[in-house]
């Protein structure tokens, strides 16, 4: 890569390859960053000798498909054929790439415009050669499949005929770069298989957990079953004396959830005799701080906390008491929902080498930087001198946002210098070192008029929180519909205290928060004598645009209306009083990460059980829907992603501070025989495309609790639901 | 010890422990990591590979049961006539999201047409109910085997 100095206008370099061929370095300042300081998008472009196109991946791929998407959107504009494309997978460095993460369904929304341009300035240099070279303007110069052609003269060159050419020109000013006309997208709206998908297939190693170095040393680390227990002695030379074991070693945490809890590693050739030799460790561990934390704790400590005057205010707009005192009739629930673990089916694990004062590190990790600077930290090195290697990820749900197995596996490292180490967690201590979807509670009350119209609304959120502040993904904004969309509301809440680290689970924060709103709503539209998508288009009534914020695009009601309108249809809504008898539809809307998501659920009760048939889901995530088979994909992934968290038992629970569940068995997942079938529908507007990782999921759960309410007259207010919650 | 099996056809000799699972011999002793570690426990099923055709977990695998066995990996499979067209079907329907349980569940559809060459939707569920994938690609999932096994579905 040529070095170039980034101006907030950006760069494009074009430069001759060693043996022929061209590459653009393209880096153009995208929307800034919350800090204000500008946002570089660069991207790698080489054609080569043959003709074909090596685009550079640069974004951490979880099975969202930006691997696959972000590389298109280059292809289109570059005007290549997607038959001559080959991506590779680009390392983590920010000052270069710009944001790399993967989450809050963000890459869409980042990337549409520049990467589009990415490839756009790309095609104009070889476009400007060509005309130099045939004495002719460029804007009567035809692109495609590679090739310029000038379809008066009848001249024609591949781009790589036109590279020595193209990389001796000036690069164009991305802002005037003309961009393709939609309705002429070749690659862009195409379904595209995922690019890794055959070398999944043929078992190819393509994960962080497949990834060997020589003299690789494989390492566990044993940690407090109880988070936030401190190390005070071990058996280590009992440990050390077992075959295999090369060495035993205690690592120091500084107590923060992320920077590594205290623990004992042990390192050996196998990690199967590494993983066994934690059967002989014995740790005494210091856990006075924590054993008071339980879920029953929790529970009893909520339901004093609902008793009383919440701990502060999130939103009050109008005068609630005046309207629930005018009430001609009023709705209250209380609704609750567990924590959740991720399970993602790989295992945390990591690869560092530490050598002369640096360490490399091989990871699957959806937030590379942040991992970067925890490592710099801990180990006390400048970040310059992490250098990240981005591996596959299997599964990130928002659980690789988080890197303490990144700051466990370089702090391992530093004590073996030169020795390669790789630290795999086993599936006990994935699902008991996770940072949680956080339980919550939410004391609800409505006030309607006699003409059926919601007046007034109040939540009471207990919630997890420290120093009157909601803990990570605990958060309730004061925008949460319908605030907003009538005069008066209270939203309140108050915190418990808990050792329990959170995070960010698919959707965070909106997939509880749909399933308690939505749900509740649909008893209040119950009170009001009428269904929720008639309350909800009531209530979003005429056309405007409620502000969410200096960095989010306001929620526009009428993409709303549109999609609840399109789910209705869909799922056959109208007829819904016909089904028979034990079977109901629900409804539920939700917008999330930009998304607009209604959806229909059916369901019928089997074996004192629910059974979900069909689900149909209608989502407005802008004008275009860039590779359809994977925004499918996404949707169905989300949709039984969220039946999961009602209906496979999923909770985690808390014994002394130390989480009970230990694997898939304790903490299920649902199963091939529980996928209904899912019906997705786009509807497109005029707006920008935004991601799909996640919105689809939050009304799936209320739209379920909905309907079986609708089947059996029974409300479930608390998840996961048991067979007992409908007997 | 010394234990003889193959894989994929090919002759292989492990000299250790008969307690160590096949998952890790697979993937520590013979270099083969397309089998995938998951739960340990044989609840996931991302670790199934064929022992004598058999879909068996091999993280509940003893090397000492392999002895003299033929064992058929996610890297083998699709030398077999199933295996070669589950894995098409994979990838015309584009079934893997992060791809992670991939292995297992091919290595569970190939066991399945290998034995039931036209699944039913009951049979499809009770050969893949082993198989989790935490991104649920199951619908997927199931095209994929009824294009591979031929089974033409009505349009609704």
């Amino acid at each position: 890569m040529s070095a170039a100095i980034l101006s907030r206008r950006g760069f494009i370099s074009a430069s001759l390859l060693a043996g022929g061929g061209l590459l653009f370095d393209v880096a153009m300042p995208i929307a800034r960053a919350a800090d204000g300081a500008p946002v570089i998008l660069t991207a790698f472009i080489r054609i080569l000798p043959d003709n074909r196109v090596i685009i550079g991946a640069k974004n951490a791929e979880i099975g969202q498909g930006a691997k696959t998407m972000l590389p298109m959107m280059i292809a289109e504009e570059l005007d290549v054929d997607w038959s001559q494309v080959t991506v590779e997978q680009t390392h983590a460095d920010q000052k270069i790439f710009g944001g790399q993460g993967a989450g809050g369904s963000r890459t869409t929304p980042r990337e549409w415009l520049p990467t589009r341009q990415a490839g756009a300035a790309a095609r104009a240099m070889l476009v400007a050669a060509a005309a130099q070279s045939w004495g002719v303007a460029p804007d009567t110069l035809k692109t495609g499949s590679g090739t310029v052609t000038d379809p008066a003269s009848g001249k024609s060159a591949s781009y790589a005929a036109l590279a020595a050419a193209a990389a001796k020109l000036p690069a164009p000013d991305p802002a005037t770069l003309k961009l393709k006309d939609p309705a002429s997208f070749r690659i862009i709206g195409q379904s595209v298989v995922g690019v890794d998908t055959p070398a999944i297939v043929a078992g190819k190693p393509l994960f962080g957990i497949d990834f060997k170095l020589p003299n690789m040393l494989y390492a566990v680390l044993e940690t407090c079953p109880a988070h936030g227990g401190l190390y005070k002695s071990a058996n280590l030379d009992a440990v050390k004396a077992l075959p295999g074991v090369a060495h035993v070693l205690t690592v120091k945490g500084d107590g923060t959830p992320e920077s590594g809890f205290d623990g004992v590693a042990i390192l050996s050739k196998s990690w199967w005799t590494a993983n066994q030799a934690r059967e002989t460790l014995k740790v005494d561990w210091d856990v006075s701080a924590v054993s008071g934390f339980s879920t029953e704790g929790y529970a009893a400590q909520a339901a004093e906390k609902r008793k009383g005057k919440a701990d502060g205010d999130i939103a009050r707009t109008g005068d609630v008491d005046a309207a629930f005192a005018a009430a001609a009739k009023t709705v209250s629930a209380d609704y609750d929902y567990p924590f959740l673990a991720h399970g993602t089916l790989e295992p945390q694990n990591c690869t560092a080498l530490f050598k002369d004062g640096a360490v490399e590190i091989w990871v699957p990790t959806q937030n590379p930087e942040s991992g970067r600077a925890l490592v710099a930290k801990a180990l006390n090195l400048p970040p310059e001198k992490v250098r990240i290697n981005f591996t596959r990820i299997g599964g990130g749900f928002g659980r690789r946002l988080m890197n303490d197995y990144m700051v466990q596996a370089a702090a391992i490292a530093a004590q073996v210098p030169g020795v390669p180490v790789k630290l795999l967690w086993n599936r006990q201590q994935d699902m008991q070192r996770d940072f949680y979807r956080p339980a919550g509670w939410h004391g609800f009350r409505a006030a309607l008029d006699k003409g059926g119209k919601l007046t007034a609304f109040h939540d009471h959120f207990i919630t997890f929180g420290k120093d009157g502040k909601p803990v990570r993904s605990a958060e309730l904004q004061a925008s949460e519909l319908p605030a907003g969309l009538i005069d008066n509301v209270l939203l309140e809440q108050s915190f418990l205290a808990t050792n329990m680290p959170t995070g960010w689970l698919r959707a965070p924060g909106s997939n509880a928060l749909a399933f308690v709103y939505q749900a509740f709503l649909d008893e209040v539209a119950q009170a009001a004598g009428k269904d929720l998508p008639t309350l909800m288009l009531e209530m979003l009534g005429d056309p405007r645009e409620l502000a969410r914020g200096s960095n989010a695009p306001p929620f526009v009601t009428e993409r709303a209306k549109g999609v609840i309108r399109k789910a209705v249809a869909m799922g056959g809504w109208a007829d819904r009083k016909s089904l028979p008898k034990g079977t109901g539809k629900g409804f539920a809307f939700y917008y999330s990460h930009m998304g607009y998501f209604a959806e229909v659920l059916e369901v019928a009760i089997v074996d004192g059980m629910p059974k979900v048939k069909t689900v149909w889901v209608a989502g407005d995530v802008g004008s275009q829907i860039i590779n359809p088979i994977n925004a499918r994909h996404q949707a169905q992934g989300s949709v039984i992603e969220g039946l999961g968290q009602a209906l496979a038992g999923q909770q985690i629970t808390q014994v002394a501070g130390a989480v009970e569940q230990t694997n898939y068995d304790t903490h299920p997942f649902l199963r091939i025989n529980d996928a209904p079938e899912i019906i997705v529908e786009f509807v497109k507007t005029n707006y920008s495309p935004t991601g799909l990782g996640e919105p689809a999921l939050p009304p799936v759960i209320p739209a379920l609790v909905n309907a079986i309410h609708a089947a059996t007259g029974k409300r479930i207010r608390t998840l996961p639901i048991t067979a007992e919650m409908l007997a | 010890m010394a234990i003889s099996f193959t894989v994929n056809g090919e002759k292989r000799q492990v000299d250790g422990d008969p307690a160590k699972p096949l998952l890790w011999v697979l993937r520590e002793d013979l270099d083969m990591v397309g089998t995938k570690f998951g739960c340990g426990a044989g609840l996931c099923g991302a670790c199934t590979v064929h022992l004598g055709g058999e879909a068996v977990r091999s993280c509940q695998t003893p090397l000492g049961d392999v002895n003299g066995m033929a064992v058929t990996t996610i890297e083998g499979v699709q030398t077999g006539e199933a295996g070669k067209r589950i894995a098409a079907a994979w990838v015309k329907h584009d079934v893997p999201q992060c791809g992670y349980c991939q292995a297992g569940q091919i290595m569970s559809a190939t066991a399945l047409l290998a034995t039931t060459p036209k699944p039913s939707d009951e049979e499809i569920d009770a050969a893949m109910m082993g198989n989790l994938c935490r991104c649920s690609t199951y619908v997927r999932i199931r095209a994929a085997i009824k294009d591979a096994a031929g089974i033409v579905e009505a349009k609704a």
